[in-house]
């Protein structure tokens, strides 16, 4: 959106619509001839993506809606019966639960994405900082969603999170009890959830919306972190975003299709198959995947936070875990101003690269971990991969920019295309090709 | 004209003061609307009256779990080498330190306290902790790895208190009732 409006009405309807609304000069300028890139890699395609998971996870889930009862004792029954009774009932259950495991492992590497090439360095902390609230969103929705089938695992799951909330000074057993409905997790809770889920993935839609508006209004990233300089710079979303998104899409359509027809249930847990009993806590209580990272830093404090040489705590290991799970996230939010390097792309900076995947490395270390039983070795290893998490963060992010001594990065866009690329767009060739590329850099753009 | 200008300012003044006071008062009132909906309603609280339970056929050693408010609680009813161990048991040994006999409810006035009614729910994150039967240890949560002694009291792990004690009473020898203090009550 940065320049005016190259849109041109081509019929007489065309034009006495634009001056009335121009509702297609928005979608042209923002979805054809929109500047992006010429350098934009795979790894640019998930902000697509993870829109087709939305729609996705909206449309089927308000078909499934039509067939769900909210109700304690019919909730479990009704998901079942709708698998086995209803046209279509398995695939579409399965392709809605399915299709929320795909939503986080996009919206994974949508972020690491952002990590490696310093996507939320200025002027883009807004547009960073609109992710991480989709992100927040999305883990309220993908939770609230998962007791509805009210299994054992829907349920014990819900009795473990609003636990958290407990863990507030004073306030905390009021707080749960007005979040639940009730003394326990029930009927009431069941209803809220089920409202609020319907509710919570339409606020995603409208901050998505701020995220792609500020997402246009300072332009992609790419993978060198140098800004669009000059027309050369850049190509139309239109074809050329427009044909690389869609096939990135249709691979990954083909793993989600994979996982939805061959291994539904792979990626959730059995017990949910068992109808929720308040009586009996299955024996090992793991959250879904996504959340596992976060479920492992939260069992990392079994410890209390008080004064050195008293008796006097200050924060007890309940409230500490609690916290220290949230922090995790919140840290997200004031990633650009932690990270002080003024190099963008982790492709110029070898120390935050080697940092970077580390960092990696350790998250999904936290991810086993958090599958893990909170006993023996696993402790002391979930408050070392912890403890990493937030030195990256905390520590290694504001002194890399001091210490780290940056590679020399290309002067635009173009030049770092076309030194790879020696030949251009394949017109060229021979000997001298940089020269020969320079004096005609392409022939499409 | 400058006094009709300076009245026109002043009522307009008046006006948004009046419209936000009446905007902010309002606001509170949607709010506690808003806000009191999610308490548990009226039969969610009418339904913790206190519940009867019939304890004649728990020999020692045994737990049941009975409900109380939508909520469990564990009835153990102890054997003499728990009861032993657990009076013995070194203050340093429990983050949340009580005397054993606080602890342990009996049925008559002198009769030995071989009784431990406590919220069968984890003090941490709310999960249900299985019995285990290893010397004065009474519980394990299977969740996050808190550990318990027969009478509920934290040994190990993240819960920061013990389990907790509901109003309870024996109506008769065989006959426990949770939710009051008192007979009758």
């Amino acid at each position: 959106m940065s320049g005016h409006s190259t849109y041109q009405p081509t019929t007489a309807f065309g034009k006495w619509f634009d001056d009335r609304l121009p509702l297609y000069r928005l979608v042209h300028d923002s979805f054809v001839s929109y500047p992006v890139p010429r350098n934009l890699n795979t790894f640019y395609t998930f902000g697509g993506i993870l829109m087709l998971m939305l729609v996705s996870q909206i449309v089927t889930g308000i078909v499934i809606a039509m067939h769900y009862t909210p109700e304690a004792t019919m909730g479990f029954d009704s998901v079942h019966a709708m698998t086995r009774d209803v046209a279509y009932g398995d695939t579409l259950q399965d392709w809605h639960a399915v299709g929320a495991s795909m939503f986080f492992v996009a919206v994974y590497i949508h972020i690491f994405r952002g990590l490696y090439y310093g996507s939320y360095k200025a002027p883009r902390e807004i547009l960073w900082i609109l992710g991480v609230l989709i992100y927040l969103l999305m883990m309220a929705t993908a939770f609230m969603g998962y007791v509805l089938p009210w299994g054992q695992m829907s349920y014990w799951g819900a009795q473990v999170i609003t636990s958290f909330f407990s863990a507030i000074p004073l306030v905390g057993e009021t707080v749960r009890e007005y979040l639940l409905g009730g003394y326990a997790v029930g009927n009431a809770t069941l209803n809220r959830f089920f409202s609020l889920h319907y509710l919570l993935p339409f606020m995603i839609a409208g901050i998505v919306v701020l995220h792609v508006w500020s997402l246009h209004v300072t332009g992609q990233t790419n993978p060198t972190g140098v800004e669009v300089k000059s027309k050369q710079d850049v190509i139309p979303f239109t074809p050329y975003a427009t044909v690389k998104d869609a096939f990135a899409l249709v691979c990954f359509i083909i793993v989600f299709a994979y996982f939805v027809f061959y291994m539904p249930d792979y990626l959730g847990h059995a017990d949910n198959y068992i109808p929720a009993d308040p009586l009996k806590t299955p024996p090992h209580i793991v959250p879904e995947w996504y959340f596992l990272p976060f479920y492992a830093i939260l069992r990392a404090v079994d410890f209390n936070i008080g004064i050195p040489f008293t008796d006097i705590v200050l924060i007890d290991s309940k409230l500490g875990g609690v916290l220290a799970m949230f922090s995790a996230i919140a840290v997200l939010f004031v990633v650009p101003w932690l990270d002080t390097s003024e190099v963008r792309s982790a492709n110029y900076r070898p120390m935050y690269k080697i940092f970077f995947w580390l960092f990696a490395a350790n998250a999904v270390f936290l991810g086993y971990l958090g599958s893990r039983p909170a006993e023996g070795i696993w402790i002391p290893l979930m408050k070392l991969t912890t403890f990493w998490y937030f030195f990256h963060f905390l520590i290694i992010m504001p002194l890399l920019g001091w210490f780290e001594k940056p590679l020399p990065r290309p002067a635009s866009i173009t030049d770092a295309v076309l030194a790879k690329h020696p030949d251009g767009d394949g017109s060229g060739g021979g000997t001298s090709q940089l020269e020969g590329a320079a004096a005609a850099p392409q022939s499409k753009g | 004209m400058s006094a009709p200008h300076a009245e026109d300012a002043t009522r307009r003044d008046f006006l948004y003061i009046a419209t936000g006071a009446a905007g902010a008062v309002a606001a509170v009132g949607v709010g506690t609307v808003l806000v009191s909906q999610m308490g548990p309603n009226a039969a969610e609280r009418a339904a913790g009256a206190p519940v009867e339970i019939d304890i004649s056929a728990i020999e020692e050693g045994q737990v049941i779990v009975a409900v109380w408010r939508g909520k469990p609680y564990f009835i153990r009813h102890l054997t003499d080498e728990e009861v032993a161990a657990a009076q013995s048991a070194e203050e340093s040994g429990f983050s949340d330190f009580e005397a054993a006999d606080v602890r342990l409810g009996a049925p008559a006035d002198g009769k030995e306290g071989k009784w431990t009614i406590v919220a069968a729910n984890c003090t941490h994150l709310g999960c249900i902790p299985t019995k285990v039967d290893t010397g004065f240890e009474g519980w394990f949560c299977p969740c996050h790895g808190s550990k318990f002694d027969v009478t509920g009291r934290v040994i190990k792990g993240p819960a920061p208190t013990n389990l907790p004690l509901p109003p309870y009473n024996f109506a008769s020898d065989t006959t426990l009732v949770i939710g009051a203090d008192k007979a009758g009550a």
